[in-house]
C-alpha cells in the first residue's frame, strides 16, 4: 500500500509539470507512467513557444515551473515571432533538441523533492463514495490518494491514420490506456473526438541546403527562463521551402485517400495548424505554402517540415516533398500520420480543472481538448497546484483573466468547450496589453511565492529582481524639462514643461534608448526588466482605463451562481443557453456573460433572478 | 418561475373607448380565463366569450385571447379580455379579476419590467420603458417606443458586429502574421473605421432623448408693453400642461411647460428688456432676461423691428390696437387679444420645433447612452490615428465595450444601477 496527497498519471508535458507544481507546493506527489524513459517526449514539433504559447511559457516559468527550463536546455535556435509588432504579442519560440530537451525535463523531474516516479500502466481509478480514492495499476498495485491529475494525453481512444492504414495507440510505438478509456466512458463524462497531425520526418542529409533560404537564430541573448543565464547549445538554422503547384496537383489527385476527406476521420481538427491537404482544399488558389525546415536537433540527422502536416498515403507524402525546392531527392525517415482522439468536454471542469461529476479528479493537456505542449504544460501547472492546495488545505495562486494567459485559457476551455483542438493565440487574452511575454515574472512570481510553489533559486532572484524594480521606479518618477531633452536632440518641442520620465515615455520618439543619459545607470542592473518598464510607462494610459474597465468586472464577479443554478427555471433563457449554461455551469454573473450565446436580455433575466436567490 | 402576484391592467386607451383590452399576465392568467371566461381557448386564437362574476352575473361579451408562458411579451403565462369599452363595464372587469386569489391590478410600467426581468428585452429597451413611463406628450412616447421596441438595440448590434470585423482583421494580422499568409491590413481598413466613426457622430449630433423632456424652448422678448404677457397667455392657455423638469419660475421669468399638437413646449415670458436701466431689481430681472435668451432654442421677438436678438422670429403683436405698427418684414402678425393669427404661428412653432427633437419613431439617444456611444466614437477616432496594429486593436475592443455596456451585454455596475436604481428589480 502507497499513499500519496497528489497522483499524476502520465509523464508528457501537462503530467511532468502537474507532478513538479504539486511537488513544489510540498504534496507528497506520485507521477505515473508506463514508461519513465518517455517523460518530457516531444511527440511533435520539436520546438516550444511561438505566438501566445510563448506568453504561456513565460507564464508557468514565472510559477517555477519545468517547460521554460528545458526548452533553455534543448534550444538549438532561438526566434522571436512578430518583432516588428508591439511587443505583447512578440512570441519567444525555440526549436529544442528533442534528446536534450527529454533529459532537461527528467533532470528536473527527478531532482524535484516530495515526487516519486512509478513506472506502470494505470488500469483503474479508485472511487470511493463517487470520489477519487487512487489508482489500481495494471499489476495490481494500488497507489492511494485523495486528488489524481489525468494527463493521458491522446492515450484516450487514439487511432492513427495513414492513409488506408489505421493503428490504434496515442503515438507511433506506444499503447493506447484502454481500460482507464472505458472506466471514463463508463462514468457517463460528456467526451468528443478531435484529430491532429504531424508531418513527415525528413532525412537532413538528403536535403540540397544550399539551394534554400536559410533562417538564422536571433542574434540576441534572450531565453525563455530568466533562470537560464545564457544560452547553452550550439545555434542551428532552419532553411525556408514552399510546396509547388505538382505538389498541389498530387494532393488533390489522392484527396479521396485521405482519411480526413474519405470520412474516416469525422472529428474537426485545428483551424489554426491545417494539414496540408486542408490548406490545398480550402484555400485551393494559392500558388505554394510556405515550409519550414527545422533541424530536430544536435545529434540527428531528423528534419521536421513545419507546415505539411498530413494523413496521406506514404507514397503520396513522398511525391509531395520532393516537389519542394531543395527536398528533390529527399527521403521521409518516418511518415506523416493523423491521430484521433478523446477528449473531455472541458465544460465538466470546475476552474481549478477538476471534474465536477468526480471529486478529487483533475484533468490536464490534450484530454481537455486543448493541442500544444505549452497549452498542456500550463494546465499542467494549473490541476497541480490546485490538486496539491486543495489536498493540504492551502490556497493555490489567484490567477485570472486580467493576470495571465493561463487563466485565460482554462476560462475559455471550461466556460466555451471547444469544437476545434483549443490553441492560445493573443486574440484571446481582452487584457493583453497588460499579459506581455516579458512581464510574466511581475505579474506571477510574487502570487506564487504567496502560495509556496516558488523554490529558493528563483525565489532569491526574485527578490532580487524586486529591489531593482524599485529603483527603476524612483527613476521613472524622476522630473525632466523639455528644455532638457531637446538639448539632447530628443523629438519634443522645448514648451512642453517638465514631466517625469514615465511621462516621456508615452511620447512618441522617446525611447528608452534615447533617454540613456538618464536611465543608462538603472538599465544596466537589468535591461531586460528596463525594457519591460518603459513599456508600462508607455501603455500606462491605456492599462490605466482597462483599471477602471477591471474595477467593473470585478463587481459583476461579486454575484455568484452556485454550480446547481436552476438555469431551465429562468424565463427568457433559450433552451440552447440552458443547455450552454448548465454544462459550463459559471461561477459568476461576469463568466456566465462570457458563456457563448448569452444574450443581453438573457443575461438581465439571470442578474434578477440570482439576486432573488441571494435575496430569499 | 416565481415572479410574484398575477398583475392586470387596461392595455388600451382610457374609457370610454370603442374596446378596452385588459391585460393579465402571471401564474394566475390561466385561472383568470376559466373564472371569467369559463374556458381557456386554443392558445393565439381569438374567441367570443360571456365574461361572468363571482356571483355568475353577466358582465360583458368580450373576445378574449390565451398565451402560455414564456414566449409572450412579459415571459409569463398571459390572457387579454377585449372588452366593450364602457367605464362600467372595464370596471366591473377589472373588479372581478381583483377577486381573484392572488391577482391584483398593476403598477405602471410593470409589465415591462416583468419582460425585462424575464430575458423578453436588453437595457435599451428597458430604458425606452423608463422614459415611457415619463413620457407626457405623444412624441415623447413615439421616441420612447422607439427604444422599447428594440431600434436601438438593433442599431448598435449592427455597429458592434462591424467593429468585430475590424477587430478580426486586425487580429489576423497580429495573430499569424509571422506564420505563412503573412498579411498587412487591407487599405480600406482605416477608411472603414472612419465611416463607421462618422456614422456614429451623425448619430451623437441627433437631439437627444432628455431635449423631449425639456421640451422647445421658447422665450418672447421686447420692450415692456409690448404684449409679451398677452401672446404668452394665448399660447400656453388651452394647452395641456406638461410637468417641466425644470425648476426656476422666477418673479422676473415666468414659464411654463404645454405639449402643442404633441410637441413639448417651453414657454418662457422675460422681464422687458430696457437698454439702462437705474432699478437694481429689475436689473436683475433684465440679467436673467438676457440669460434666458441665450438658452432659447427660439426667440420670439416682440419689439421694434431689427431690434431683436439675431435669429428671432419677428413678431407683429398687438394688430387690434388703433396705434400698431405692422413689421415689414414679420414672421407672423397676430393680436394675441381677439386670437387673430395666433394659430398659425403655433403651427409655425411646432414645425420649428419638431425639427430640431428627435423624430416620431426614431430612437433617440439618453444621458447614458450618449456617454457611451460616445467613448465608442472616441476609441474607433483613436484607432484611426494608429499605426501599431495592437494598439488598434484596444482601441477597437474598448468600443466594443462601450456597443457591450450600452445594451447591456457586459454586466456592469452601470447596468446594476440602472436595474436596480430605475426599475427597483428583484426587491
Amino acid at each position: 500500500m502507497h499513499s500519496f496527497d497528489v497522483l499524476v498519471i502520465g509523464g508528457g508535458h501537462a503530467g511532468a509539470e502537474a507532478a513538479c507544481a504539486a511537488a513544489r507546493m510540498g504534496a507528497r506527489t506520485a507521477l505515473v507512467s508506463f514508461d519513465l524513459a518517455a517523460i518530457g517526449a516531444m511527440s511533435c514539433n520539436p520546438a516550444i513557444g511561438g505566438l501566445g504559447k510563448g506568453h504561456l511559457v513565460r507564464e508557468v516559468d514565472a510559477l517555477d515551473g519545468v517547460i521554460g527550463r528545458a526548452a533553455d536546455a534543448g534550444a538549438i535556435h532561438y526566434r522571436m515571432l512578430n518583432r516588428s509588432k508591439g511587443s505583447a504579442v512578440w512570441g519567444p519560440r525555440v526549436q529544442a533538441d528533442r534528446v536534450r530537451f527529454k533529459a532537461a525535463v527528467q533532470g528536473i523531474v527527478r531532482a524535484q523533492a516530495n515526487l516519486t516516479l512509478v513506472q506502470g500502466e494505470a488500469a483503474a481509478l479508485v472511487l470511493r463514495g463517487g470520489a477519487v480514492a487512487g489508482l489500481e495499476l495494471a499489476d495490481g498495485t494500488v497507489l492511494e490518494a485523495p486528488r489524481v491529475i489525468l494527463c493521458t494525453g491522446t492515450f484516450l481512444g487514439g487511432v492513427l491514420f495513414r492513409g488506408e492504414e489505421r493503428f490504434e495507440g496515442g503515438r507511433i510505438g506506444e499503447n493506447a490506456a484502454k481500460r482507464l478509456a472505458q472506466q471514463l466512458r463508463g462514468a457517463d463524462l460528456p467526451m468528443a473526438r478531435l484529430k491532429t497531425g504531424t508531418p513527415p520526418r525528413l532525412d537532413g542529409r538528403t536535403i540540397n541546403w544550399a539551394v534554400l533560404e536559410e533562417q538564422p537564430s536571433d542574434g540576441e541573448a534572450w531565453t525563455m527562463s530568466p533562470l537560464t543565464e545564457r544560452r547553452i547549445n550550439p545555434q542551428v538554422f532552419c532553411a525556408m521551402t514552399r510546396t509547388t503547384q505538382a505538389g498541389h496537383d498530387a494532393i488533390r489527385a489522392n484527396l479521396h485517400r485521405s482519411p480526413l476527406f474519405s470520412g474516416a476521420i469525422a472529428a474537426a481538427g485545428p483551424r489554426y495548424c491545417p494539414s496540408i491537404e486542408d490548406k490545398i482544399h480550402r484555400f485551393g488558389d494559392r500558388e505554394g505554402h510556405q515550409v519550414f525546415l527545422e533541424p530536430e536537433g544536435l545529434d540527428t540527422h531528423m528534419v521536421y517540415p513545419n507546415g505539411i502536416s498530413t494523413s496521406l498515403p506514404v507514397d503520396v507524402q513522398e511525391t509531395v516533398v520532393r516537389t519542394m525546392p531543395g527536398c528533390e531527392r529527399v527521403d521521409i525517415v518516418q511518415p506523416g500520420y493523423a491521430v484521433e482522439y478523446d477528449h473531455i468536454d472541458p465544460r465538466a471542469l470546475t476552474p481549478d480543472l477538476q471534474l465536477r461529476a468526480i471529486p478529487g479528479l483533475y484533468c490536464a493537456g490534450q484530454i481537455n481538448g486543448t493541442t500544444g505542449y505549452e497549452e498542456a504544460a500550463a494546465q499542467g501547472l494549473v490541476a497541480g497546484l490546485e490538486a496539491a492546495a486543495a489536498a493540504l488545505g492551502r490556497a493555490a495562486p489567484a490567477l485570472d483573466r486580467a493576470n495571465s494567459y493561463i487563466a485565460v485559457m482554462v476560462d475559455d476551455l471550461t466556460l466555451q468547450g471547444v469544437s476545434e483542438p483549443y490553441r492560445m493565440l493573443t486574440a484571446r487574452a481582452e487584457y493583453r496589453l497588460r499579459l506581455r511575454a516579458n512581464n510574466a515574472a511581475t505579474r506571477l512570481t510574487g502570487l506564487g511565492i504567496e502560495a509556496g510553489c516558488i523554490g529558493p533559486e528563483r525565489r532569491a532572484w526574485w527578490e532580487r529582481r524586486e529591489q531593482v524594480r524599485e529603483m527603476f521606479h524612483v527613476k521613472h518618477s524622476e522630473r525632466i524639462h523639455a528644455r532638457e531633452l531637446a538639448n539632447h536632440g530628443l523629438p519634443v518641442r522645448r514648451d512642453h514643461g517638465d514631466k517625469t520620465i514615465a511621462e516621456w515615455l508615452r511620447y512618441d520618439g522617446v525611447t528608452p534608448d534615447a533617454l540613456a543619459p538618464w536611465l543608462a545607470e538603472v538599465t544596466a542592473l537589468d535591461p531586460l526588466l528596463a525594457e519591460e518598464m518603459a513599456e508600462d510607462a508607455a501603455y500606462a494610459p491605456y492599462l490605466a482605463r482597462q483599471d477602471s474597465e477591471l474595477r467593473d468586472l470585478r463587481a459583476s464577479e461579486a454575484l455568484p451562481l452556485p454550480p446547481d443554478f436552476p438555469y431551465a427555471e429562468v424565463p427568457g433563457l433559450s433552451n440552447e443557453m440552458v443547455e450552454r449554461l448548465t454544462k459550463a455551469a459559471p461561477g459568476t454573473l461576469a463568466a456566465a456573460g462570457r458563456v457563448p450565446g448569452v444574450t443581453p436580455a438573457a443575461l438581465s433575466a439571470l442578474l434578477v433572478h440570482a439576486r432573488r436567490r441571494l435575496a430569499a | 418561475m416565481s415572479t410574484g402576484a398575477t398583475i392586470f391592467a387596461l392595455s388600451s386607451g382610457a374609457p370610454p373607448a370603442g374596446v378596452g383590452v385588459i391585460r393579465v399576465s402571471g401564474t394566475q392568467a390561466r385561472a383568470a380565463l376559466e373564472a371569467l371566461a369559463g374556458r381557456v381557448p386554443a392558445p393565439r386564437r381569438a374567441s367570443l366569450s360571456q365574461l361572468r362574476g363571482a356571483d355568475g352575473a353577466l358582465l360583458d361579451e368580450a373576445l378574449v385571447l390565451w398565451f402560455p408562458g414564456p414566449n409572450t411579451a412579459t415571459g409569463e403565462d398571459l390572457a387579454e379580455f377585449h372588452c366593450h369599452g364602457g367605464r362600467a363595464v372595464i370596471a366591473a372587469v377589472e373588479g372581478a379579476l381583483a377577486a381573484l386569489p392572488d391577482t391584483r391590478r398593476a403598477e405602471p410600467g410593470e409589465f415591462t419590467r416583468r419582460a425585462f426581468a424575464n430575458g423578453r428585452i436588453d437595457l435599451a429597451e428597458a430604458e425606452g420603458l423608463g422614459d415611457l413611463l415619463a413620457a407626457e406628450t405623444d412624441l415623447q412616447r413615439a421616441a420612447a417606443l422607439a427604444n422599447l421596441g428594440g431600434a436601438l438595440s438593433r442599431q448598435v448590434e449592427g455597429w458592434r458586429e462591424r467593429v468585430l470585423g475590424l477587430s478580426a482583421e486586425v487580429e489576423g494580422v497580429l495573430d499569424f502574421s509571422d506564420e505563412e499568409d503573412s498579411a498587412d491590413l487591407p487599405e480600406c481598413f482605416t477608411w472603414n473605421i472612419a465611416a463607421l466613426a462618422a456614422e456614429l457622430r451623425d448619430w451623437l449630433a441627433r437631439p437627444r432623448s432628455e431635449r423631449l423632456g425639456e421640451g422647445f424652448r421658447v422665450v418672447l422678448a421686447g420692450p415692456p408693453n409690448a404684449g409679451k404677457s398677452t401672446l404668452f397667455n394665448a399660447l400656453v392657455e388651452s394647452e395641456a400642461a406638461i410637468t417641466s423638469p425644470i425648476a426656476g419660475t422666477t418673479r422676473d421669468v415666468i414659464e411654463r411647460s404645454v405639449a402643442i399638437a404633441g410637441v413639448p413646449f417651453t414657454f418662457v415670458d422675460t422681464a422687458g428688456l430696457r437698454a439702462a436701466s437705474e432699478d437694481a431689481i429689475e436689473a436683475i430681472g433684465i440679467a436673467r432676461a438676457e440669460a434666458e435668451l441665450a438658452r432659447a432654442d427660439l426667440v420670439l421677438w416682440l419689439g421694434p423691428e431689427g431690434a431683436g436678438p439675431e435669429g428671432a422670429w419677428e413678431i407683429a403683436a398687438q394688430a387690434d390696437l388703433p396705434g400698431f405698427t405692422p413689421k415689414a418684414a414679420a414672421h407672423f402678425t397676430l393680436s394675441a387679444s381677439t386670437g387673430e393669427g395666433v394659430a398659425s404661428l403655433k403651427a409655425g412653432l411646432v414645425e420649428a420645433a419638431r425639427e430640431t427633437l428627435p423624430k416620431p419613431g426614431e430612437a433617440a439617444l439618453n444621458a447614458r447612452q450618449h456617454a457611451r456611444l460616445s467613448e465608442a466614437a472616441e476609441a474607433l477616432a483613436a484607432a484611426q490615428e494608429l499605426s501599431d496594429p495592437l494598439l488598434v486593436a484596444e482601441e477597437l475592443r474598448r468600443a466594443r465595450l462601450a456597443f457591450d455596456r450600452l445594451i447591456g451585454r457586459a454586466t456592469t455596475e452601470d447596468m446594476l444601477d440602472t436595474l436596480f436604481g430605475r426599475f427597483c428589480i428583484g426587491k
